[in-house]
């Protein structure tokens, strides 16, 4: 007997296993075709723009579209020795080019930023060419040598070699207080210039902190809401998702009149004798500010998943541990506790990855030391205009923030994720 | 929370203190708030309370910074406000019908791709604000669109459908599909199933993720910072820069005018929560 004649028919004759493969596939296209719209518009106008920032923060295609004579016949130079005539001519030539679009200040800047001392020999250089001091008939090697003396040294044509690369690592590096020498080993800059790793450190230090006493505020509160009878527990959660449902800002505003010199929580200090009135503390424009008004406004965040978990155990459980012998201390710590764990992660997830890429209340009441890394990218895109420098510390904020994710993902599981 | 009366004095103590801990917690959490109402009212310039606010004197309190919030000729919170409001009314229209049309077909169990799919849609939610803002700026400048409105409500629309996708999908996670089912035997097509049997079922999630959209593109500075020229500005740009600059008590009526708000969302937000729980037959 062969297979065919046992196979079941439709009654339009098709065999079954065909036909349910057709309705099962068009459910697939109707159900693909709805979330089509928002996942096209998501993918053009947010997904693809944060594969651009990848692009644009390694491209260093513009110097190498500057000097592309230069750079095919610097292929064969060893770069240990002056380069050969054949060099110098092609340099010259691009160079030319160059003049005439008006495009040798760009140049200058770029090669500059390579190596020290090119501003001026360029500016040399261009002035010769725009005299038409340099005769092509002639050596070209010796004139351009005779220019300027840096012009004889060949770690400034090393420097040009080496921006030949349409992609550059730099700005990278640059994030982390390093760059690549004239041997192209990373070093890192001078001591006094290490900004960026203290606004990393900086910026992982409040994040965890922040969380850290969310979670030591949150927890007991959200125990409290969890087990109270609902008429209580409905009118204290007002006190949660108030602060949730309001402005940041209002909430930074009202922080900076409390935290003032002369304002309420100092008032109250020296009220109970705590401060003496002519030496009040400081406590905005450092990391007391920070520390205070971050985590009040987003202790929300780490009290609604909590809430939302321990809710779900039941108190008969802690009952139960507690008439098999353990005292409330330990039937918590066994019993409770353990189960309260994905709200724990998800809190702290959740007010990790929003602290980390703070920038609005750090600014307003943090001072000088209330700058972040997401405050210097704001700077960079909206002042220094280094919009490639810019999108490689966003995306390395990215990658920590990935890695954090992937990080409870793999220890709790992302679906323990609720919205209270 | 009376406590047995066999309870051992050590735990006895460590009750209360839990008590104290929590009520220090929430003042912590709501008091904040109320220190904007009385001062908002303050007659004077000064930003701190004075003797006479403390004695309760009523020539203290005044409206004038209310009336210098809405007449003021400096003050362009007008301008702000009329624009936070279009922005955020389009915006959550638009995420409102993109996210719940994803969010029915990321609920069908046909659904290919499901898990990724899902991270995607509701990545910008996860994004930290300043890297969403860099790239959607990237998009916004290369269509031509940084500075306008249209730019400003598309950006919003990006980082509000994640909340509307997450609470319509709870949502229709509870609904039973064959009240839908039912409707196509009766010979309903799907549009007007949808638009007669499904929507009126969802729509306190739907609503309450509109909620979330809203505020989400009221509230939202970081990303129009990069976005907004000087005819964009909305609410929040006005108080950043007033904070910045200078603490004055019109920022704190704008910022009452702000709580209030805020008051009246959350209660539509709770009103809305209960029904829908009600709705799904979930009884606590």
């Amino acid at each position: 007997m062969s297979s065919e004649t046992k196979q079941i028919l439709t009654t339009d004759g098709i065999p079954l296993e065909i036909s349910l493969k057709k309705a099962e596939r068009k459910n697939k296209i109707k159900a693909f075709l709805l979330v089509a719209p928002l996942l096209l518009f998501l993918i053009i106008t947010y997904i693809f723009p944060i594969g651009e920032m990848f692009t644009r923060s390694i491209d260093d295609k513009m110097i190498t579209n500057m000097l592309p004579k230069t750079f095919k016949s610097m292929e064969t130079w060893d770069g240990k020795e002056l380069p050969s005539e054949e060099v110098f001519a092609s340099f010259l030539s691009d160079f030319k080019i160059l003049v005439e679009k008006k495009e040798h200040g760009k140049l200058a800047q770029r090669l500059n930023k390579e190596k020290n001392g090119f501003n001026t020999i360029t500016k040399k250089l261009f002035r010769q060419v725009k005299r038409n001091k340099i005769d092509e008939t002639q050596s070209i090697k010796e004139q351009i040598m005779k220019v300027h003396k840096r012009w004889r040294n060949v770690e400034y044509w090393q420097a040009i070699k080496r921006t030949a690369p349409p992609y550059t690592s730099a700005k990278y590096l640059k994030a982390m207080d390093m760059y690549l020498n004239e041997d192209n080993k990373i070093t890192q800059v001078s001591e006094d210039r290490r900004i960026h790793r203290i606004l990393w450190l900086r910026t992982v230090e409040v994040a965890f902190f922040v969380t850290v006493f969310c979670f030591l505020m949150g927890y007991p509160i959200a125990h409290l809401l969890a087990t109270l009878p609902m008429k209580y527990s409905n009118l204290l959660m007002i006190c949660v998702l108030l602060p949730f449902w309001t402005s940041l800002l209002v909430r930074t505003a009202s922080w900076m009149i409390l935290l003032q010199q002369q304002g309420v929580v100092n008032d109250f200090f020296v009220l109970i004798g705590l401060v003496s009135d002519d030496n009040r503390p400081e406590m905005m424009y450092n990391k007391v500010g920070t520390y205070v008004a971050m985590t009040q406004i987003l202790l929300p965040f780490m009290v609604l998943p909590l809430y939302s978990v321990m809710k779900t155990i039941s108190p008969s459980l802690m009952r139960a541990g507690k008439s098999l012998g353990g005292t409330p201390f330990v039937a918590f710590w066994k019993v409770y506790f353990p189960l309260t764990i994905p709200g724990i992660g998800a809190g702290c997830l959740l007010v990790f990855i929003l602290a980390i890429g703070y920038y609005i209340t750090p600014a307003l009441v943090g001072g000088a030391s209330g700058t972040l890394i997401s405050n210097q990218i704001a700077y960079h895109m909206k002042t220094t205009l280094d919009w490639s420098f810019a999108s490689a510390m966003g995306l390395m904020l990215l990658g920590g923030v990935l890695v954090i994710y992937w990080l409870y993902n793999k220890l709790v599981g992302v679906d323990n994720i609720k919205l209270g | 929370m009376a406590l047995p009366k066999y309870t051992e004095t050590r735990y006895r103590i460590w009750h209360y203190f839990y008590i104290a801990i929590c009520t220090f917690v929430f003042i912590f959490l709501i008091a904040p708030l109320f220190v904007i109402f009385p001062l908002s009212f303050n007659a004077e310039e000064f930003l701190v309370f004075s003797e006479g606010m403390k004695n309760l004197d009523p020539d203290a309190f005044s409206l004038r910074w209310y009336k210098d919030m809405i007449y003021g000729t400096k003050n362009p919170w007008g301008l702000a406000a009329k624009n936070s409001f279009i922005i955020a009314i389009f915006a959550t229209l638009g995420s409102v019908i993109l996210g719940t049309v994803a969010a029915l077909g990321l609920s069908s169990r046909h659904m290919p791709f499901k898990g990724i799919i899902m991270a995607t849609l509701i990545s910008p939610m996860i994004v930290p604000l300043i890297i969403s803002g860099v790239a959607i700026f990237f998009f916004m400048a290369k269509a031509g669109l940084a500075a306008t409105h249209t730019g400003i409500v598309l950006a919003h629309i990006i980082l509000g459908t994640p909340f509307v996708v997450i609470t319509v999908t709870a949502t229709l996670s509870g609904f039973d599909h064959s009240v839908t089912r039912a409707a196509a035997s009766l010979g309903s097509n799907p549009v007007n199933t949808f638009m007669k049997v499904t929507l009126p079922l969802i729509l306190p999630g739907v609503i309450s993720g509109g909620l979330f959209a809203f505020v989400t593109s009221f509230d939202e500075v970081v990303v129009v910072l990069f976005l907004a020229g000087l005819e964009n500005t909305t609410i929040p740009i006005q108080m950043w820069t007033g904070l910045r600059e200078q603490l004055s008590p019109t920022i704190l009526a704008v910022a009452t005018c702000l709580i209030v708000l805020s008051t009246l969302i959350l209660i539509s937000a709770e009103l809305l929560r209960r029904r829908s729980e009600r709705l799904r037959g979930i009884n606590r």
